[in-house]
């Protein structure tokens, strides 16, 4: 089925959050700090309050208070600066050409102190966090360190991934008012609009209801508009400063400051194998950058936990808080930087004991998820490799590396697995049967680009029996009944399942009125109820990821030909829009493998090429042929739909294979993303 | 941005005279990069004089038999451009390679000439930028440096040129013609660019209200044996890490001419004269194209992180030309997207 919602966006008539223009909207445009650590000492507005059109100049001296559920929210409600970018005032103005203008013309003075912004293994003042994302901050079994002593074949390397940045394709935008009834409404580009009305209403001593957001059509997140970020509040604080609807689009460029990004990370991976590359022990430990002023931890070591069989196992999560931006999730937080680390240690593994790498990750399958102990609701990892080998025709490959040229090109080839963990979160759906056949099905689900509009219409066509056409579906609403945010690959699991079962229960209600519906229509509202099976199973999708590349000798550029990526997901709701997440992160994986990577001015605590021209992802050019295959895999655990999610295991390993195309190409083995010319070249 | 007027000049004497006598009045043309800058606070001009409709948007032929390009004169078509793409395929080659359709299809002939640095700090007004703010220091030296100069920079200024037609231009010897408030005049490209110095936010010799008004290629028969090589971070849609433009002409295994320019390099399109000098006459080996590379690179002086630019520029100008010794290799099949 094609997408319910494409039309509307091809055709410009989607209204997104900055479309909406409230009578009266004035602009805010935010202003960042240009310091990385210290305080606000002064804040000049008088040039830009004399600039015809302006409304207001905020800052923490004259910002109305709230009370921020995090620090990072506390937009303006003290002097302090804990990291460059963060917003320390704002212009209001009469257009958004205005508010920029005049925003040039605050002058602001700091008292500055000295800042740390360099991720460092060895630095003072790592911690271990008590609380990860996901998971526990360590686990150990066995004892490690004798294991991978006395281990036939060790391996030790340390893997280092820079900061990348979400930049979703709709920068984040807010509009924000105020109602007659001292209720405040916002547009906002978000990934959950339950979360962020939350937030609001506690930052403004509001009742949950007294908040309402709305984000039917949201561009694109990649996970950076999962959480409230500050310039939501800082749009709310300016709306109540100025008692009119206001209106806030982030730049491009301050979005690499103030929603987040994925964390620096140093991994460092050991194991100790049998000859025949059988592992005995298994150790990851990452250090991982956190912020000054709040604490983010991802749980990169979790995938290192539940893929392979050892038993001598450790992992471990330090943090560095740095005086840099908060992180936040991005596609697969901890899971992709996590398994780049782990998947190119396997390649190193595989070549150090002369096992071919497919071969050696299937030698190493456990029977049960090795943490837990627990039985998977399904793995079908080693069909993914075998049909990917299949497919890829790699029975045929030479594993020696820098041996195969073509004119000034070497090619390789690599391969590497993924995997995401299935989970479905409580969530409630209202359907409402109407006299004229249509039905009304409300959730506040969000799509993001995913294809949310459509599976939901489909999973709610089929429950109802009725044609996909007859479903007014509406979603991106916090009045609507609760759910919980796009995030962690669980939107269609969590909403799909509330929807089929509230289905379910409207059919039921149906039957009790003959089948007839009553002229008011009729009403069913269920909230799901977390699976049953979920503690006693070990409940993810695997994949399997082979990449065809080649490498200038000449120049060092690498060229990638082909992706094949083989994945075990359980059911597809919907094939097309299912091909274009796993496509879409392979692709993401390719762009963070080659090109993506902020890079940080120590001195100055600034991310420098914050553009698009600068901060690469990557273009058509570098996208060669992708192949997206999903093996028939029934798992009647994960949830009533069967579908494990698949927005995020398409970016997991991607990069590794990359990499392990790369070295088998040029011999030339890059632990340190992105993988540049110059990585690649001789001297 | 900063309010500003905008005016659609009636003639190139009087956009001279207004820009001239107008401290804050510039030149518009494209717009592709001047635009980015006002909205970044760069570039903050009170006036914009659109220069786009005056001078001439064709290319046409001179009576020696070179061609004059208006400086109106699109990246798009000029790259286009039938007589450019088979007399010329350096400069057809470099134009296809820069930024992506859209704004080629904006993007003219003099203002590619002009386009600014894209050195970070230049373009982010919270950090110091010699270039922008005389004085003000350098933050790159000791900064994100990986893209900048490895030749000709400066104390005060590692800027590099980001433009890729430039380095083609540079290497088919090409001249600028403008017409300024002393009237017009015709400057070598070569001569256009300025190395940073002590005055980085000069970057070129032109005087204030000095407007480009078209681009002469000269007859340069052995020009059909030229290549653009460019060497990115990705595969379009990127600046030049290192670029060659290289024009050669060989008989019988002797190099009888060669012109050979570097992008990505330096603050200026880099003529490679030294090269240049030491291949002319001498037999085409790989292992005079290698010493000659190395004699222009001598003068290199790499910052901490962008020391890869010189043997991968000495490499690039090896293999460029090497390729025009061996046509067959031009057109190599793997080169094709699958």
């Amino acid at each position: 089925m094609d997408r319910v919602d494409g039309l509307a966006k091809v055709t410009g008539q989607a209204r997104y959050a900055a479309d909406h223009l409230p009578e009266g909207t004035v602009f805010l445009y935010p202003i960042g700090a240009t310091i990385a650590h210290g305080r606000v000492a002064a804040v000049d507005a008088t040039e830009a309050l004399a600039i015809h059109g302006v409304v207001a100049v905020l800052s923490h001296r004259n910002a109305p208070r709230i009370e921020a559920p995090t620090p990072d929210l506390a937009v303006l409600q003290s002097p302090v600066v804990d990291h460059r970018g963060q917003f320390v005032a704002a212009v209001v103005a009469e257009s958004p050409v205005t508010a920029r203008e005049a925003a040039a013309a605050v002058r602001v003075r700091y008292e500055t102190e000295p800042h740390r912004v360099e991720l460092r293994d060895d630095a003072e003042g790592l911690y271990a966090p008590e609380k990860m994302l996901v998971g526990a901050t360590d686990s150990l079994l066995g004892d490690v360190d004798r294991a991978l002593r006395e281990a036939v074949v060790g391996l030790d390397r340390t893997y280092t991934t820079p900061y990348a940045h979400n930049n979703p394709m709709e920068p984040h935008a807010t509009v924000a008012w105020w109602t007659e009834d001292g209720e405040l409404r916002m547009h906002d580009a978000n990934q959950g609009s339950h979360s962020i009305a939350a937030d609001v209403a506690t930052a403004f001593g509001l009742r949950p209801h007294q908040v309402r957001v709305t984000s039917p059509y949201v561009g694109g997140g990649f996970g950076s508009k999962l959480y409230t970020h500050p310039h939501v509040l800082l749009t709310a604080l300016a709306a109540t400063a100025v008692g009119r609807p206001v209106s806030c689009a982030l730049t491009r460029q301050q979005m690499f400051t103030s929603v987040g990004h994925r964390p620096a990370m140093i991994q460092r991976i050991r194991l100790g194998a049998e000859p025949d590359g059988r592992l005995v022990a298994i150790s990851h430990e990452i250090v991982q950058q956190s912020s000054a002023h709040q604490e983010y931890a991802e749980h990169a070591a979790r995938p290192t936990r539940m893929m392979y069989a050892a038993p001598h196992r450790r992992t471990t999560h330090r943090l560095a808080p740095l005086h840099l931006p908060l992180p936040t999730i991005m596609r697969a937080p901890g899971d992709c930087p996590g398994m780049f680390a782990l998947e190119s240690a396997l390649d190193e593994l595989a070549e150090a004991c002369g096992v071919d790498p497919v071969e050696l990750r299937i030698r190493n399958e456990p029977a049960l998820a090795p943490e837990t102990g627990r039985p998977f609701s399904s793995r079908h990892l080693v069909e993914c490799l075998r049909e990917g080998a299949r497919r890829f025709g790699w029975a045929e490959r030479d594993p020696t590396p820098r041996a195969r040229r073509q004119g000034r090109w070497l090619l390789g080839t690599g391969v590497a697995a993924a995997t995401y963990p299935a989970t479905r979160v409580p969530a409630t759906a209202e359907v409402t049967a109407h006299p004229d056949g249509d039905y009304t099905v409300a959730i506040d689900a969000s799509d993001i680009g995913t294809g949310a509009w459509t599976v939901l219409t489909q999973i709610a066509a089929d429950a109802l029996r009725t044609d996909p056409r007859r479903i007014r579906l509406r979603i991106g609403d916090s009045a609507l009944p609760p759910a919980p945010g796009a995030g962690g690959s669980r939107g269609t699991a969590s909403w799909g399942t509330a929807v089929l079962e509230a289905a379910h229960e409207l059919r039921r209600r149906l039957e009790e009125y003959g089948g007839q519906v009553p002229p008011d229509g009729l009403r069913a509202r269920v909230a799901s109820e977390p699976s049953a099976w979920a503690d006693r199973f070990a409940m993810s999708g695997f994949g399997a990821h082979f990449v065809r590349a080649r490498v200038d000798m000449d120049s060092g550029e690498t060229r990638v030909d082909q992706m094949l990526g083989v994945f075990a997901v359980g059911r597809l709701v919907n094939a097309k829009t299912a091909r274009s997440q796993l496509s879409g992160g392979m692709i993401m994986g390719l762009s963070m493998a080659l090109h993506e990577g902020t890079r940080l001015d120590p001195a100055l605590g600034l991310f420098t090429n914050a553009d698009f021209a600068q901060y690469h992802v990557a273009c058509n050019a570098d996208v060669g042929q992708i192949d997206v295959v999903c093996l028939d895999e029934e798992d009647p655990y994960v949830n009533p739909l069967g579908a494990k999610g698949l927005g995020e295991i398409g970016i997991v390993g991607a990069a590794a294979a990359v990499a392990a195309a790369v070295y088998h190409a040029t011999g030339v083995r890059v632990r340190d993303l992105p993988i540049h010319p110059e990585r690649l070249l001789r001297g | 941005m900063r309010p500003f007027r905008y005016e659609r000049a009636t003639s190139p004497d009087a956009a001279v005279a207004t820009v001239a006598a107008n401290p804050g009045a510039v030149f518009l043309a494209g717009g592709t990069n001047l635009v980015d800058l006002m909205r970044l606070g760069v570039a903050r001009p009170d006036r914009l004089v659109d220069v786009r409709r005056l001078a001439t948007d064709t290319v046409e032929p001179l009576a020696d038999g070179g061609l004059r390009i208006g400086a109106a004169v699109t990246n798009s078509r000029l790259a286009a451009d039938l007589t450019i793409r088979s007399r010329y395929p350096v400069l057809a080659q470099a134009l296809l390679s820069g930024a992506s359709p859209q704004l080629r299809n904006l993007a003219t002939t003099g203002g590619n000439l002009l386009q600014r640095t894209r050195c970070p700090y230049f373009q982010n007004v919270t950090t110091p930028c010699n270039k922008r703010e005389p004085g003000s220091g350098c933050p790159a030296r000791e900064g994100d440096h990986r893209t900048l100069a490895v030749l000709g920079h400066s104390e005060a200024c590692v800027a590099t040129h980001p433009g890729d037609m430039p380095v083609a231009l540079a290497a088919l010897d090409a001249t600028v013609r403008t017409e300024g408030p002393a009237g017009p005049r015709a400057l070598p490209v070569t001569s256009l660019h300025r190395l940073p110095g002590d005055e980085p936010h000069r970057d070129t010799v032109l005087d204030r209200g000095e407007l480009i008004t078209a681009v002469d290629l000269p007859v340069l028969p052995l020009t059909a044996r030229s290549r653009y090589r460019k060497v990115r971070d990705r595969a379009s849609y990127a600046f030049a890490l290192v670029s060659v433009a290289a024009v050669l002409d060989v008989a019988g295994g002797t190099i009888r001419d060669v012109r050979l320019a570097l992008g990505g390099v330096a603050h200026v399109p880099w003529r490679a004269r030294r090269a240049e000098e030491q291949l002319l006459g001498a037999v085409a080996t790989e292992e005079n194209l290698r010493r000659a590379a190395e004699a222009e690179l001598a003068a290199a002086r790499p910052l901490r992180d962008n020391g890869f630019k010189v043997p991968l520029a000495r490499d690039l100008i090896v293999r460029t030309l090497l390729d025009l010794l061996e046509p067959l290799q031009r057109h190599d099949p793997t080169e094709a997207r699958p």
